[in-house]
């Protein structure tokens, strides 16, 4: 039995991970120094949420990808030229704060609604897609919020497979405790899955799927969604960087037999 | 005045898991110093009164259980709906619970349909004039916070391994049953089973005392000019089997292997520490060929002593971030590490 899907994947820009990020007072609470200037990737695990996405969608004929993505409107745009090289979709932008100190309800009440609103949209066929939290800013909150306000009670997190079985049933393995994963059997559509890494390579650049996904991103840009997220009842008292300098002893000049006396006796104190 | 409930679900055989325990202990605390608080418990699992009895010398005046066949799975729709009856039914105001991967699936999703907030990734629970904060991480464990909520019922994710487990010991409880109707629609999903390696292929030991992290250093050419990914192979695993350690890896490393590379086959992306992998509890860790930058640097926050063998001098992962550095060949290194520790 063949379902065609309609996958909504979760997932805006955070910044390059590679980046040093360091805490500051802003007037509505806490922030990123110099935030806009840091260069801006799509989120790592809502990125793998969304080659996953398309993976199905090609095997699953009559299916769809839509990307609903919160975020500065100028920093979305500037991300979508890669990752709109990457896979198929069609983009549905809301402007507004990608912070990681935004309140994670706040932020699943504007995605719920965004994709509430999603013209022809059919839950029988939905599945919602995302990261199992955001590789920056880590709520691990945001999607299960989503699903509620979406009425998906089929939920699961930190997902790295999904095979759709010949009767039209998911099976998933989530990550568990102790390197393990849960096997869970699901009779269908809707459900919403919070990805961890999957199994699929980052998709190589391409740029007629660049192009005919651009013709989309740009429109959705352009009338993205002012999105204001208030942090409503949240008082920060405090964000700091926690102390990570260690006054490291450089040994340069033991023999490897000395040098493994030295781990085994530090191993067994 | 605030109801502090301990929400937990059991494990096999109806027992309860550390993480229940430090949760339990941060609520114990946090009711200490909140004047006129409640603390009770909420169980869900297939039978719960060996759970209750088992924390039974504890502070908690009240038990509240929902059990039955439908519960013992870790399933969103079930859980959900147990814990939101035994929340609704407590009138808790205050919820914390072991961020396991099973509550941390549901716990969010709970705290919206009670009208609430959840904060995950907490690592301190404390109240002052009355008024409880938590201590949380934000930009995974890059920076951490001190906050309060207006808003209740607030659900509190508490980090497994952040707290003291409460060493409250084993009576006799008395667990009110909460009845939850369930609808066919939450039992659309089955759990199945659990896929894990082989016992003696598992790699990965949340309570080993020690994290044994490689790096992408191993598969490369060494000072012959050659690979020798199958002698990094053996020293690796018979390393983790003679220390009982937990494996670690960098991205690079894991990212090898998806890539189809000829690299050690035992690495998946479980194994992964950094910003998009996991973020381990160990008192020690020792890193080889490994030259992480700041995403692998993020996975390495909760590990105590560090120490670290790299053939570079100024490996900006380890200066800093290490308290010892070995500069030297690992593979010579380990080798006799090996050979000392199955003497």
């Amino acid at each position: 039995m063949s379902t065609a899907y309609q996958i909504v994947v979760c997932g805006s820009i955070v910044p390059d991970p590679l980046q040093t990020l360091e805490p500051m007072t802003s007037p509505t609470g806490p922030a990123l120094k110099n935030e806009m200037m840091l260069p801006a990737v799509l989120d790592p695990w809502a990125g793998h949420a969304l080659f996953e996405a398309a993976n199905l969608a090609k095997h699953t004929p009559g299916s769809k990808v839509w990307l609903v993505a919160l975020g500065p409107k100028a920093k979305l745009q500037q991300v979508m030229m890669t990752v709109a090289q990457k896979v198929p979709f069609e983009l549905v932008a809301l402007d507004g704060p990608a912070s990681g100190f935004t309140d994670a309800t706040e932020t699943a009440a504007a995605l719920a609604d965004t994709i509430a609103a999603i013209p022809g949209l059919d839950k029988s066929k939905l599945l919602v897609f995302g990261g199992w939290e955001s590789a920056s800013r880590g709520a691990g909150a945001t999607m299960q919020i989503v699903g509620e306000r979406l009425g998906i009670v089929d939920q699961f997190q930190g997902v790295d497979q999904l095979t759709v079985n010949a009767d039209g049933s998911l099976e998933m393995l989530e990550r568990i405790e102790g390197g393990k994963h849960q096997v869970s059997k699901c009779a269908g559509a809707p459900a919403l899955l919070g990805w961890a890494t999957g199994n699929l390579p980052e998709p190589k650049n391409n740029p007629q799927v660049g192009m005919v996904n651009m013709r989309t991103v740009m429109p959705a840009l352009q009338k993205a969604k002012p999105t204001k997220l208030a942090g409503e009842g949240l008082v920060f008292a405090n964000v700091a960087l926690p102390k990570q300098l260690r006054e490291t002893l450089i040994v340069k000049d033991k023999s490897p037999d000395d040098i493994a006396n030295e781990i085994v006796e530090w191993i067994k104190k | 005045m605030e109801t502090i409930i301990v929400l937990a679900h059991t494990e096999n055989a109806s027992s309860l898991a550390k993480p229940v325990r430090e949760a339990l202990h941060a609520a114990a605390m946090l009711h200490k110093s909140l004047a006129g608080s409640k603390l009770v418990v909420g169980l869900v699992g297939d039978n719960v009164q060996a759970a209750a009895n088992s924390i039974a010398a504890s502070p908690v005046t009240k038990y509240f259980g929902v059990t039955g066949a439908d519960f013992a799975q870790s399933r969103y729709a079930t859980d959900a709906a147990a814990a939101e009856a035994i929340c609704k039914v407590a009138q808790a105001t205050v919820v914390v619970a072991p961020a396991t991967s099973r509550w941390a699936r549901v716990l969010p999703g709970v705290a919206q349909r009670l009208g609430g907030r959840a904060d995950t990734h907490v690592t301190g629970v404390a109240a002052a004039d009355g008024k409880i904060s938590v201590n949380r991480w934000y930009y995974r464990q890059r920076m951490e916070s001190t906050q309060t909520r207006t808003q209740r019922p607030w659900i509190i994710g508490i980090d497994p391994g952040s707290q003291e487990p409460c060493g409250c010991g084993a009576g006799t409880a008395s667990v009110e049953m909460v009845a939850v109707n369930l609808a066919d629609a939450a039992k659309r999903t089955t759990v199945v089973g659990i896929r894990e390696p082989k016992a003696d292929a598992q790699t990965i030991r949340p309570d080993a005392q020690l994290l044994f992290v490689t790096g992408a250093g191993w598969t490369k050419k060494q000072a012959d000019g050659q690979t020798h990914v199958p002698e990094a192979e053996k020293l690796i695993l018979d390393f983790l089997k003679a220390a009982r350690a937990s494996l670690g890896s960098s991205k690079s490393l894991v990212d090898l292997g998806g890539e189809g590379q000829a690299v050690l086959p035992f690495l998946s992306h479980l194994n992964q520490i950094g910003q998009t992998g996991a973020t381990p509890r160990h008192a020690k860790g020792l890193s080889t060929c490994c030259h992480g930058e700041e995403p692998h640097t993020v996975g390495w926050r909760f590990i105590g002593e560090r120490r670290a063998i790299s053939l570079d001098p100024n490996c900006g992962w380890a200066r800093g971030k290490a308290d010892v550095l070995y500069v030297a060949d690992a593979f010579k290194v380990m080798a006799k590490v090996n050979e000392l520790l199955t003497a």
